[in-house]
């Protein structure tokens, strides 16, 4: 845990559609990566080195610098066993931690609801994004949805300004407690009110908010602004969620992944750089997946859907370097053509739950799994 | 009953038995009598069919088999709620999607899940038995409860548990030898060996029974013997009362009133247990005919008088605001985005939290989701360029609406009859009084404040019930 009295805060970067492990972190000494990627690979020249076997790829250099700076902890062969190589299956399992059956709960949102059982706070989870991922849905605990920050609220359809700020008037009384109501009367108007609290609340955040940092023109780059703003505004909220995709590239990938890498690495750079700026980068990790990688080997155009991957966590608090191992590319040891997962993915939740977040980590992810001592005591 | 009765009666069938509908149409089918109507929904014309699909995939032809991209299958099927002329062949599409939830967080594949819908709008509203098995056959459906992996040496009881749990019967009526006995009986009933997805693309998936991996052996299945396959366990399913009330309780927690989440349905009693008695008998003597059980509960008077007892689900608060604002009656571009609104909502149709689909009522309802729900609404009722809009907003003029109270009355008219307490239409006048009396010398302005009034509407706790 860090020193200050503030809480830990988890940014959760869902990478969607199934980044390209191999392509990602290249063992680029290895003669089977340029035997199994004969159309979809960057050349040697171009891959940023970490050491004499691992390299990033080309896009990722301001990853590359966060990496130096000793922010950025690599888990190799993250996944799990039996992976159904299907996106929603397998993004399913990653966010109810249930492999066997179809789960209901998240497991953030589990973590939500640990954080605030008596929901307190109408913001201690948001999804940067429309809708919930299903990581974040829990029934009865509140989350909220913020497509935009500039633009989220109530009623935000009404133009004119002073005719929106007497509808909200309005809208408060109607959802104000009443004494004898029904149960379903009650809940609804408690709900409202939450809704109308929580968008009035975050609304300050843009308000205080003032950097010199300049994000880049890229969707992941604004919601990580927004959640930069959100997070600096200290409004209580412990878990922010967002994804960038779609990482499904197939046929597009040799033109699609170093761009939505490039997206990706310079939108967490400035993030970063917003944090060192504001001197509140303490509190805060942030966690990457995907929910596979792809094929070994290319199939002429693209890589299909494959299994074990690669996750990133990064921050002030991390111990930057590189866990577990690189699983082996030899033929003999692919499972249908695939690298295979030798670290289960509840681990590495585990391991922030328990080890950042504070909290027992065995009923968020139903069970116990090796941690990684990847957070600085 | 005068003239307005009647249209809100109508409004309230039109709700429920469809997803609503505009005052022209309600015009129209009062003119027509409330048990015409019922009559029309519950047996369509067939000339009916087809033609907005055909229009839809000329404009949109992805949408046919959308494969892996889920809102794609999702707007197809949204398309189909906002601008069927069979509304409750679509309505009760959605319930039969409620209660056999099929999710593509597994089958990934929307091809066979909009394949499962088209089973359901076919089959929906005819026999009961004929729908269990035609689902138990449906590709989707053997592949999200693994029945492809139901063998005769190696029983798995998925889909034979969720039969009898969730498609028919409800826990507790039961036992687990009989779960393992209904899985006996299914046993090679499966689906073809897939085709390989390269290179060109995704194979229909094709059901299969193979008799060299059925299990032929004698079952003993709530207290029958005999040597089962599946079709005899349907039957002795129905044989059961368990089944009949089953269902029953589903089509009225659907249609008519919420009721408990199916978990508590062992333990709570029924909303109104002589309606559901009335139903189970109706089912069970019509030999289990859907029409029959519709028929009978849309005529009832404690259907009549269930207004506004019901949460809409995200299904219905799309579909209805659509069709109430004449959005997408023609699939111009931005229908490929109306499959993802209900999701915004937490119901992403085609793709249910799990086999149990979805928790209705109040469940519906937590802060992101009414945030959605009322900005969703009050955004399209305040675009008075929405042909639907511009209509109300002409009809209003027509009518000479002008004082507040008036505007009040007539935008919750138009907006389907809703039913204010006193307290909230109190509190709606105060503040559409302080705006003084419409100005139809400025129709921008005016059209503004109808648009405003109804967002406010829109945003009230009772229009969150349907």
């Amino acid at each position: 845990m860090t020193s200050t009295k503030k809480d830990p805060v988890i940014v959760v970067l869902q990478l969607t559609g199934g980044n390209d492990y191999f392509n990602t972190v290249i063992p680029y000494n290895d003669s089977l990566y340029y035997d199994n990627r004969p159309t979809i690979r960057y050349e040697r020249e171009d891959i940023i080195p970490i050491n004499d076997e691992l390299g990033f790829m080309p896009t990722m250099g301001p990853v590359k610098e966060l990496y130096d700076e000793g922010k950025v902890a690599v888990i190799h062969g993250i996944g799990y066993a039996d992976s159904p190589r299907s996106h929603f299956r397998s993004m399913d399992i990653w966010h109810t931690c249930e492999p066997d059956k179809v789960g209901t709960e998240g497991w953030a949102g589990r973590v939500a609801r640990e954080l605030d059982p008596n929901k307190e706070n109408v913001l201690t989870a948001i999804n940067f994004g429309h809708g919930l991922p299903r990581a974040l849905a829990v029934p009865g605990v509140p989350v909220a949805a913020i497509a935009d920050l500039s633009t989220y609220g109530l009623l935000t359809g009404i133009a004119d300004v002073d005719q929106r700020s007497k509808a909200l008037d309005l809208f408060s009384k109607m959802y104000a407690p009443t004494v004898g109501g029904s149960f379903v009367n009650d809940y609804l108007r408690s709900t409202g009110t939450d809704a109308m609290v929580g968008a009035d609340i975050v609304k300050v955040a843009p308000e205080q908010y003032s950097s010199n940092v300049e994000y880049p023109n890229s969707p992941i780059a604004s919601h990580l602004r927004d959640i930069a703003q959100v997070y600096m505004a200290d409004l209580g909220t412990k878990i922010f969620y967002t994804q960038h995709g779609s990482f499904d590239t197939h046929a597009g990938e040799a033109a699609a992944h170093p761009v939505l890498w490039k997206e990706v690495s310079e939108g967490i750079s400035a993030f970063f750089q917003d944090m060192k700026e504001h001197n509140t980068g303490e509190n805060i990790v942030m966690y990457l997946f995907s929910e596979f990688g792809r094929r070994v080997r290319d199939n002429g155009s693209g890589t299909d859907h494959g299994a074990a991957g690669a996750a990133f966590v990064i921050g002030d608090p991390v111990k930057g370097g590189l866990y577990g191992e690189y699983p082996s590319r030899k033929a003999e040891d692919l499972e249908q053509g695939d690298l295979v997962p030798n670290y289960d993915f509840r681990g590495a939740y585990s391991t922030i739950v328990e080890d950042w977040m504070g909290m027992d980590a065995n009923p968020i992810v139903n069970g116990n799994f090796p941690k990684l001592d990847v957070i600085k005591k | 009953m005068s003239h307005k009765d009647d249209l809100a009666l109508m409004a309230h069938l039109m709700r429920r038995a469809g997803f609503g509908a505009n005052r022209a149409e309600l015009e129209r089918r009062v003119a027509q009598g409330y048990e015409a109507t019922v009559e029309e929904l519950i047996d369509p014309p067939a000339e009916n069919g087809g033609g907005k699909m055909a229009l839809l995939l000329r404009y949109h032809p992805s949408f046919l088999l959308p494969g892996g991209v889920p809102f794609s299958g999702q707007a197809n099927w949204m398309y189909n709620m906002v601008s069927s002329d069979r509304p409750l062949e679509e309505k009760m599409t959605l319930f039969w999607h409620h209660v056999f939830a099929t999710g593509n967080s597994k089958v990934d594949n929307c091809d066979q899940l909009l394949e499962q819908i088209d089973m359901l709008r076919e089959q929906g509203m005819g026999n009961y038995r004929d729908i269990l098995i035609e689902l138990s056959k449906n590709p989707a459906m053997i592949f999200w409860l693994d029945n492809n992996e139901n063998h005769r040496d190696a029983v798995n009881e998925n889909w034979g548990r969720e039969l009898l749990e969730l498609f028919s019967m409800g826990v507790s009526n039961y036992t687990e030898v009989d779960v393992r006995e209904c899985s006996r009986a299914f046993t090679g009933w499966t689906i073809q060996a897939k085709l390989p997805r390269a290179p060109y693309g995704r194979y229909p998936w094709k059901f299969e029974y193979r008799e060299e991996d059925h299990d032929f052996g004698e079952k003993t299945f709530l207290g029958r013997t005999g040597n089962f396959d599946g079709e005899d366990i349907i039957d002795i399913i129905l044989e059961e009362p368990a089944t009949t009330r089953f269902i029953c309780r589903h089509l009225y927690n659907f249609f008519v009133a919420d009721e408990p989440q199916v978990p508590a349905w062992t333990i709570e009693p029924a909303r109104d247990e002589d309606a559901l008695d009335e139903m189970c008998q109706v089912f069970e003597e019509s030999g289990f005919e859907m029409k029959a059980v519709l028929r009978h509960m849309f005529n009832s008077q404690w259907f009549k008088d269930a207004r506004f007892q019901k949460i809409k689900s995200p299904a219905e608060v799309v579909a209805g605001t659509l069709r109430m604002v004449g959005l997408f009656e023609n699939p111009d571009p931005g229908v490929l985005n109306i499959g993802k609104e209900p999701t915004y909502m937490g119901q992403s149709i085609l793709d249910p939290p799990s086999v149990e689909g979805w928790h209705t009522g109040l469940e519906w309802i937590n802060s992101g989701a009414l945030l959605a729900r009322i900005n969703f609404v009050a955004d399209r009722v305040s675009n008075a360029d929405l042909p639907g809009m511009r209509d109300i907003i002409d009809s209003m003029r027509a009518e000479g609406v002008t004082t507040p109270d008036h505007l009040l009355n007539a935008c919750t008219d138009y907006m389907g009859f809703v039913e204010l307490s006193e307290e909230t239409r109190g509190q709606l006048a105060e503040h559409v009084r302080s705006g003084g009396d419409v100005n139809w010398d400025d129709r921008t302005a005016a059209a503004t404040r109808i648009g405003e009034t109804m967002a406010l509407i829109s945003a009230t706790t009772e229009f969150q019930f349907g």
